[in-house]
């Protein structure tokens, strides 16, 4: 099986609030062939986390789907009715949520918080069955299978981490979506997470969805690269193209300002702020930031266009390369 | 004005709010309107059922239950929060002392309340209130309830205050030459203030509910029209076999609405001080 | 010549469990010096159980030590009196990690400014205070109409640790202990407060102690480093080559481990032993060899000493036996060996 696994076609999720109406993701479109890793980068506020949510259905009022199609396998999750898209959940698509090791319950042994998964969509497994997939699962995240029986204040972040893991995908998910998974975590810890979780989804054929700000992780975690301003993608392409040749000027801003061995006090950053997204500047929500911003950039917003085969950008001329 | 606007969207606090005030109002005019004397014995012809002269009719002992009712919530409820805001005065001071110095100062406020705590409360104001039986007056009532509503507001301020303790702006506080005394007062009260206003209604919930069932066992002060006292003579008199349900319904209906109304009041506190329960951002 | 502020053969142990009988050793034997004649950028970076943040809080006095002393201007802090801690607390300051949960959320951030300044008796007047509040912000790029008499939640991450730097700055320190200053902060601006950082150096004459996770901001405005294990220091020198050239199998472990932006240099499979169960820590012997993948025999039986591998190099394994061992204590002279300076002269600014 090949080809194209999900398709995001023009989503809009806004949030209602007392002073007005934050859209915080205003018409992102992409595609995720079957297989591959994505990463979706940007900045706090970006709205990367909430598209996380969207993708799995999870946003509450006052945030709501506006507008837009999340095809997996042909399937709009977007419209599904409510009982569907709950049957869909950990079967077809899963999340790790930000934070998610801190959300794992401090009364229930980490064997019955993956069974409660298990058993949620109707698996009838008996018990025996239902030990041998713990079993099976932790082994493959890379734990011991004694982690079944403990409590989750007796293990370390990681292994925290990696429960949340196992839950992901013990149905069997078609796709995951981690979000921010490592954060919290050293960075030995993260490498070896993140190498487990690559090896599982190479070794499970499960596409995935990494989101988060930190772009050298993404520089060595995923095939696709999306980067992601106030809402809207500003690039987007093969992770190797974004980085060697990348065209949106801040793309090109996000990877100066990332400290590299030998350059040795050479670092710098993008100035101004993350605008309001609940009263966005004119035209290109970028350009109030942009070194490259001219007068047609406040009047119109660029759209996404694909400047090279394969590697998208939403920029006018004057801005791109 | 954002105050008003939270409550109307906060509806167990809007709604408490207005019943509290209603039985203030009802409690505060009442005793300027209603001659409060009718409230003691021998004002009235006894057991008279509502009337145009006795709305809310006479009790045996000759009392106009309209004049009881005023008098007694005002009672009632000043004994409750006497002895409620004593409770948590003492608690709250207690409970900083324990939490934020720690060591020996700690660990013995924390054994003495814990021993105090599993000691059964109305056993042990049953037997200082019929110690005093005779000269009980309302104030006595206040002080005698006040002597068991501290501890629990001392346990839980010391665990708020413990886990405040630790947080980056205390350090930051002490960084600026802070003393801990003025980082008790500065720093951490202010930040207690939601919770302590919970913690004051329940002290005051607590205060009532004590108060009550000693009178309504005959210990309170013996003269005065409180709430409980009023259920005590009615039982006293046997009023549900001599069918003087005006009798019975006066105290009961007024002691329902005051703790629908605290309840209610706690419920929307506790949305208030706990963000994660609120319904809207 | 005496360094202002000093670890010496400190010890931290926390006692916990029933009975008090389960205890964490967070630091073992330590030495760290810093506030010396030149003013550096000390970086002390390990993960989370190194005892770095430990290190922090001790260096500040709120927490004492188990074993061993800790000295401001050759005394012994705990045993001072009460004007040397008036005299600590202004020459010592610190910046936080958490830009929101420095802020008392009742107060506007104007409190964190105005707070040392009344409680030192830096200003006569109300103008004065407002004058020096105003110059404090500017100092740190911030504009005070901007940020002045607002709550913490309206300004950004960025501002509010900027606000952090201008108060710690207000007392004129010669010490700041910077734990984790940008680890909450978007990659995109963590630049202005690094550079800030290197400014307090350069042109104020601050010493700075950076505690951190990120290898990679150290190795930017960091002179030397100091690796920490499991509350032991593993190697230390020069920030430079550690980092381009680790010689602990840990701090190799460590800097193979970074993350760096680029899609052609990924992280190859790991040296270290790989392990999913919770490890415990060896009660003799090297703390890391249950997960070195050079360990022998040598390694189960003692803690290894330091070894001077270079004249701004030690490292902690016996691995470079052949190199001539050092004291723990003498730790500080392999940091600032190699003259570093960026222009600007090294005298303070004002006393």
């Amino acid at each position: 099986m090949s080809g194209v696994l999900l398709q995001v076609r023009n989503l809009q999720v806004y949030y209602g609030t007392d002073a007005g109406e934050v859209k915080a993701v205003d018409g992102v479109s992409f595609d995720l062939p079957r297989g591959l890793k994505l990463g979706l980068v940007g900045e706090s506020g970006c709205g990367k986390s909430t598209m996380a949510m969207s993708m799995m259905r999870l946003i509450k009022p006052p945030g709501r789907i506006v507008g837009g199609q999340i095809l997996l396998d042909g399937v709009d999750l977007a419209s599904i009715p409510e009982e569907e898209m709950r049957r869909r959940r950990m079967t077809d698509i899963s999340l790790i949520p930000q934070g998610a090791m801190n959300s794992l319950s401090p009364v229930a042994r980490v064997r019955d918080q993956i069974i409660d998964g298990i058993k949620d969509h109707d698996v009838n497994l008996d018990k025996a069955d239902l030990h041998r997939r713990v079993q099976e699962v932790l082994e493959s995240v890379d734990l011991d299978p004694d982690v079944a029986d403990m409590f989750p204040h007796e293990l370390s972040g990681g292994m925290k981490q990696r429960v949340c893991v196992a839950i992901a995908i013990v149905l069997r998910p078609k796709l995951i979506i981690a979000d921010e998974p490592t954060s919290a975590l050293d960075v030995v810890v993260q490498r070896q997470v993140m190498q487990t979780i690559e090896r599982l989804q190479e070794e499970m054929g499960i596409s995935m969805i990494l989101i988060g700000h930190d772009m050298g992780l993404m520089a060595q975690s995923v095939d696709l690269l999306a980067v992601m301003y106030a809402g809207r993608l500003a690039e987007l392409g093969e992770v190797h193209e974004v980085f060697a040749r990348p065209i949106h000027p801040y793309t090109r801003l996000l990877i100066s300002t990332l400290p590299t061995l030998g350059q040795r006090g050479q670092f710098s950053g993008i100035p101004g702020i993350t605008p309001s997204l609940l009263e966005p500047p004119p035209g290109c929500l970028f350009h109030p930031r942009c070194p490259k911003a001219e007068p047609a950039c406040s009047e119109v917003c660029p759209t996404l266009i694909e400047e090279r085969p394969g590697h998208w950008v939403a920029c006018h001329p004057n801005g791109r390369a | 004005m954002r105050f008003l606007n939270y409550v109307r969207r906060n509806k167990s606090l809007g709604a408490g709010l207005i019943i509290l005030v209603a039985l203030i109002l009802f409690a505060s005019v009442g005793r300027l309107v209603v001659d409060t004397e009718r409230a003691y014995p021998l004002a009235t012809p006894p057991n008279r059922s509502p009337s145009l002269a006795y709305p809310f009719g006479t009790d045996s002992q000759g009392r106009d239950l309209l004049a009881v009712a005023v008098q007694g919530t005002y009672l009632t409820s000043r004994i409750g929060v006497t002895a409620g805001v004593i409770g948590l005065t003492v608690g709250v001071i207690l409970g900083f002392l324990a939490a934020y110095y720690g060591g020996v100062l700690d660990t013995t406020i924390r054994w003495v309340v814990d021993v105090l705590l599993t000691v059964p409360g109305l056993l042990v104001l049953v037997v200082i209130a019929s110690t005093i039986r005779r000269g009980m007056s309302v104030n006595g009532m206040a002080l005698v309830v006040a002597i068991l509503a501290w501890m629990w507001p001392t346990r839980t301020v010391r665990s708020q205050v413990l886990s405040l303790r630790e947080r980056a702006f205390v350090r930051v506080a002490k960084l600026s030459g802070m003393s801990s005394l003025e980082i008790i007062f500065r720093e951490l009260m202010p930040n207690l203030l939601p919770y302590l206003g919970a913690a004051l209604v329940g002290s005051v919930t607590g205060a009532i509910f004590a108060s009550l069932g000693l009178e309504a066992l005959g210990l309170g002060p013996m003269r005065e029209p409180t709430l409980g006292m009023t259920i005590y003579w009615m039982m006293f008199y046997s009023a549900f076999v001599r069918g003087l349900w005006w009798w019975i319904l006066v105290p009961v209906l007024i002691i329902l609405f005051i703790f629908v109304g605290l309840f209610l009041v706690s419920a929307g506190l506790d949305e208030l001080a706990n963000p994660r329960l609120r319904r809207r951002v | 010549m005496t360094a202002l502020l000093q670890l010496e053969n400190v010890t931290k142990v926390y006692r916990g469990g029933l009975f008090r009988r389960r205890s964490t050793v967070a630091l073992e034997d330590s030495h760290v010096t810093i506030g010396g004649e030149r003013p550096t950028i000390l970086a002390i970076a390990g993960e989370s159980g190194s005892g770095k943040t430990t290190m922090g809080m001790l260096l500040l006095g709120f927490i004492g030590p188990t074993e061993g002393r800790v000295l401001f201007g050759g005394q012994n802090l705990w045993q001072a009196p009460k004007a040397t801690w008036q005299q600590f607390r202004r020459e010592v300051q610190a910046i936080f990690q958490d830009p929101f949960e420095v802020y008392n959320p009742f107060y506007k951030v104007d409190h964190v400014l105005t707070v040392p300044i009344a409680k030192f008796g830096l200003a006569k007047s109300r103008a004065q205070e407002r004058q020096l509040v105003e110059e404090a912000l500017i100092n740190v790029g911030l504009r005070p109409e901007e940020t002045l008499g607002r709550y913490p939640h309206q300004l950004s991450g960025g501002q509010r640790q900027r606000i952090t730097i201008a108060r710690a700055l207000l007392l004129n320190p010669k010490v700041i202990i910077a734990d984790e200053p940008v680890s909450m902060i978007d990659a995109s601006l963590r630049a202005t407060i690094l550079r800030s950082l290197q400014g307090l150096k350069n042109d104020q004459g601050i010493s700075i102690l950076y505690i951190t996770h990120d290898l990679a901001t150290a190795y930017h405005i960091c002179e030397d480093i100091m690796i920490l294990y499991l509350g032991s220091v593993v190697e230390a020198g020069d920030v430079e080559t550690v980092i381009t050239e680790p010689e602990h199998p840990y701090t190799r472990l460590l800097v193979g481990s970074i993350p760096w932006p680029d899609p052609n240099r990924r992280w190859g499979h790991a040296e270290e032993v790989a392990k999913g169960k919770a490890l415990r820590m060896a009660t003799s012997g090297c703390k890391f060899a249950p997960r070195c993948p050079h360990a022998f025999e040598m390694c189960h039986l003692a803690r290894p000493p330091l070894y001077r591998t270079a004249q701004s190099r030690a490292v902690a394994c016996y691995l470079y036996r052949e190199s001539p061992m050092m004291e723990g204590s003498a730790i500080s002279t392999v940091l600032g060996v190699n003259e570093r300076g960026n222009g600007s002269s090294a005298t303070r600014a004002g006393l």
